[in-house]
């Protein structure tokens, strides 16, 4: 999902390999071989990660902001803790993806810059707003479901440092969903206003989440090349099955409808089919005119362009205390 | 009300209301790294909170847990320091309300520095081996806090060292915020019957005693910083005692809505 | 600190360290990622708060991206081949009496 819009259009075309380091490169991939920052690599597969892995990073980031919304306002306080670790938690992970980012040659400065200019993109599903408690329930039970889907194929990613970072997220994911799916439980098991609550969030939710893996395979012809290049393990139409088929029982174990009325198992396939998705919304979210893009975006450029005069007075700082250090290693040698 | 339930109540608070402020820095802090830091503090002052406060409600023996109290008493009943309650945006932004107005993280850092520093002269106190509190589960608490304390002190006072000794900008944000916040300070060391009878009682400690220590941590840490030590004043504020300044009562509306909204609701 | 210091604070960004933690009962340190920071001492400080989150006991090492030296992938033949005969390196070559196995 975070190769949303790699999948557009515009992306890396198959090439054949052809020089000798192009074979040997393709040869050492498909042996299942790590690439490290040193070694040799074709310009499209660096370029396609660089823009993979920030924007990764750039969906943590945001991601932090419609949960976080919701911390000042937790109806308990292990509640609050639990969302406050969670949403720490992410911003850990978007530090930990743009350190990966940062050993192909970028830097943080650069990529940042590409999300506050709108150039580089986040993943949809942070487009939208919690409107209620239930919200950050369905958020961690399916957004965070859904990520974990994705996440666990990126642990065997061909570049080491991303696969390494994933490893690490995936760890630290655990809780995540656990505690959505744990809030969703209790408002089910709770008030009829709570019950209530819970619906109406997974009726907004759904849909979103759902798309949120991508159009489908035969709409993304430049998945191939990532896929040849041990950087995308599963295609999008996999991995929504597979969420699909694993996120239906659990919500028939909370008592919640899902809001399709085309959803049946198939067992002909072994699978659910689902109704027909609304491809036009997706497109609409990506070019940025989800219901809060425009917020999400401003909200992060607000918060680094107040936090400039922060940054230069710990560089500031720093370049004093090194000056001195250099004037009284200059005594001491005088 | 039973002095040692008071002084759970203050100390608990004050730790809730200050770790309350500081969970609205999330996702907007200057610098990803500081993101993280300041939700470790936040994280840490919110578990001190439903300790002391848990301990409270255990003392008071009117069934009251740590939710009933955080979220079902008006502003009148919160015993937290003044200072814990201010806004990130400081006391000179006097525009629109509400907390989409624009965090000084100037003023939340020498916040920081004042109260933690004071925070570590009390769990010290608490747990001083010649003199410790006579409740175990304070001089507990207060062992564990002592760690989280420390850290949460270096944190500001390293970030007071840079903004004071680093541009002119952000020495001017710092010394501003100082003098802003110094006058907050008197209440920490302002003993009142409570803190007396809870001292005598050896469950407590007196406030006063402690600012000595307090004022020769915070006041080197202003020298590295290059930053003027404010004159005194006699500004004493009264939050301890259930009388706020203005903005608790907006912090409250948010924090306790939603239960509020659903007395009977578990969550 | 030398001129590589004035390099590296040329840019207005903070300066790029890579982090290695040796855990409790770890035996080396292991690198875990990068992260931002002005100085040696705030790297530490953010390396504990992003990659430890506060575990006590643990070692961290900070270094600065630049000051680190990699061995060209090209070179690993004749770098590290060579090792790969002189099994007496490896502890399971020796049989030890029974009083010393623990070894």
């Amino acid at each position: 999902m975070y190769t949303q819009a790699i999948d557009l259009p515009g992306g890396p075309k198959v090439v054949a390999a052809s020089t000798p380091e192009e074979l040997a490169f393709d040869a050492r991939v498909a042996a299942d071989r790590k690439v490290e920052p040193r070694d040799w690599m074709p310009e499209g597969y660096r370029k396609t990660l660089v823009r993979q892995i920030s924007q990764h990073a750039h969906s943590e980031i945001v991601g932090m902001l419609p949960e976080g919304n919701w911390i000042s306002r937790a109806p308990s306080l292990k509640r609050k803790a639990i969302l406050l670790a969670k949403v720490q938690d992410e911003g850990g992970h978007g530090l930990y993806l743009y350190a990966a980012a940062e050993t192909l040659g970028t830097s943080r400065d650069t990529v940042v810059d590409a999300l506050h200019s709108g150039r580089a993109k986040y993943s949809s599903i942070f487009n939208y707003p919690t409107l209620t408690w239930a919200d950050v329930g369905a958020i961690g039970w399916l957004v965070d479901g859904a990520a974990i889907m994705n996440q666990i194929p990126l642990c065997r990613c061909s570049y080491g440092p991303y696969a390494r970072a994933m490893i690490r997220v995936c760890k630290e994911e655990s809780f995540h969903q656990r505690q959505g799916f744990d809030i969703m439980l209790s408002l089910c098991k709770g008030t009829p206003e709570q019950k209530a609550m819970a619906q109406d969030a997974l009726d907004r939710w759904w849909w979103p989440v759902v798309m949120m893996f991508g159009p489908p395979d035969d709409n993304s012809p430049n998945s191939a090349q990532s896929v040849k290049w041990g950087i995308k393990r599963i295609s999008n139409d996999e991995l929504r099955q597979k969420f699909i088929d694993a996120t239906v029982p659990q919500a028939g174990l909370l008592g919640l409808t899902i809001p399709d009325p085309d959803l049946k198992w198939n067992e002909a396939r072994d699978h659910y089919d689902i109704g027909v998705i609304d491809w036009s919304e997706f497109h609409r979210v990506i070019a940025g005119d989800g219901p809060c893009n425009r917020e999400r975006l401003a909200t992060r450029v607000q918060a680094h362009e107040e936090g400039a005069w922060v940054r230069e007075a710990a560089l500031a700082h720093a370049r004093k205390q090194e000056a001195r250090q250099a004037a009284r290693q200059a005594r001491k040698a005088a | 009300m039973d002095a040692r339930v008071q002084t759970l109540l203050r100390l608990g608070d004050a730790a809730l209301i200050l770790g309350q402020r500081l969970g609205e820095w999330t996702g907007h802090g200057p610098v990803l790294e500081e993101d993280i830091a300041m939700a470790n503090v936040a994280l840490d002052l919110i578990g001190q909170a439903r300790l002391l406060l848990s301990h409270a409600g255990l003392l008071e023996g009117a069934g009251r847990d740590e939710d009933r109290l955080a979220y079902f008493r008006d502003a009148r009943e919160f015993r937290n320091f003044t200072i814990c309650e201010l806004p990130n945006s400081g006391l000179a932004n006097c525009a629109m309300r509400g907390h989409t107005q624009s965090g000084d993280y100037a003023f939340t850092i020498v916040r920081n520095l004042l109260f933690c520093a004071w925070q570590v002269q009390l769990w010290q106190a608490l747990t001083d081996s010649r003199n410790p509190s006579n409740d175990a589960q304070l001089a507990g608490i207060a062992a564990k806090s002592l760690k989280e304390s420390s850290y949460h002190l270096r944190h500001a006072a390293d970030w007071t060292v840079r903004f004071g000794d680093g541009t002119d900008e952000s020495h001017a944000r710092a010394q501003a915020a100082l003098d802003a916040l110094w006058p907050y300070t008197n209440e920490l060391f302002a003993d009142d019957a409570v803190d007396a009878a809870a001292a005598q009682s050896g469950f407590g400690v007196l406030g006063a005693p402690l600012r000595a220590a307090w004022l020769a941590q915070v006041g080197a840490v202003l020298e590295e910083a290059t930053l003027a030590q404010p004159r005194d004043s006699a500004f004493v504020s009264t939050g301890k005692s259930g009388l706020h300044s203005e903005h608790l009562d907006f912090l409250l509306a948010e924090m306790q809505v939603l239960p509020r909204a659903h007395p009977e609701a578990v969550w | 600190m030398s001129g590589a210091g004035e390099d590296r604070m040329s840019t207005n960004e903070w300066p790029l360290w890579e982090v290695f933690i040796r855990s409790k009962q770890g035996l080396d340190h292991r690198h875990v990622g990068s992260l931002h920071a002005v100085d040696s001492a705030q790297a530490v400080r953010m390396a504990r708060d992003v990659y430890t989150r506060r575990m006590e006991g643990v070692s961290i090492w900070v270094v600065p991206s630049n000051s680190i030296t990699a061995s060209d992938p090209d070179d690993k033949a004749e770098m590290f081949d060579p090792a790969a005969d002189k099994i007496y390196r490896h502890p399971t070559f020796y049989v030890l009496p029974k009083e010393v196995e623990h070894m």
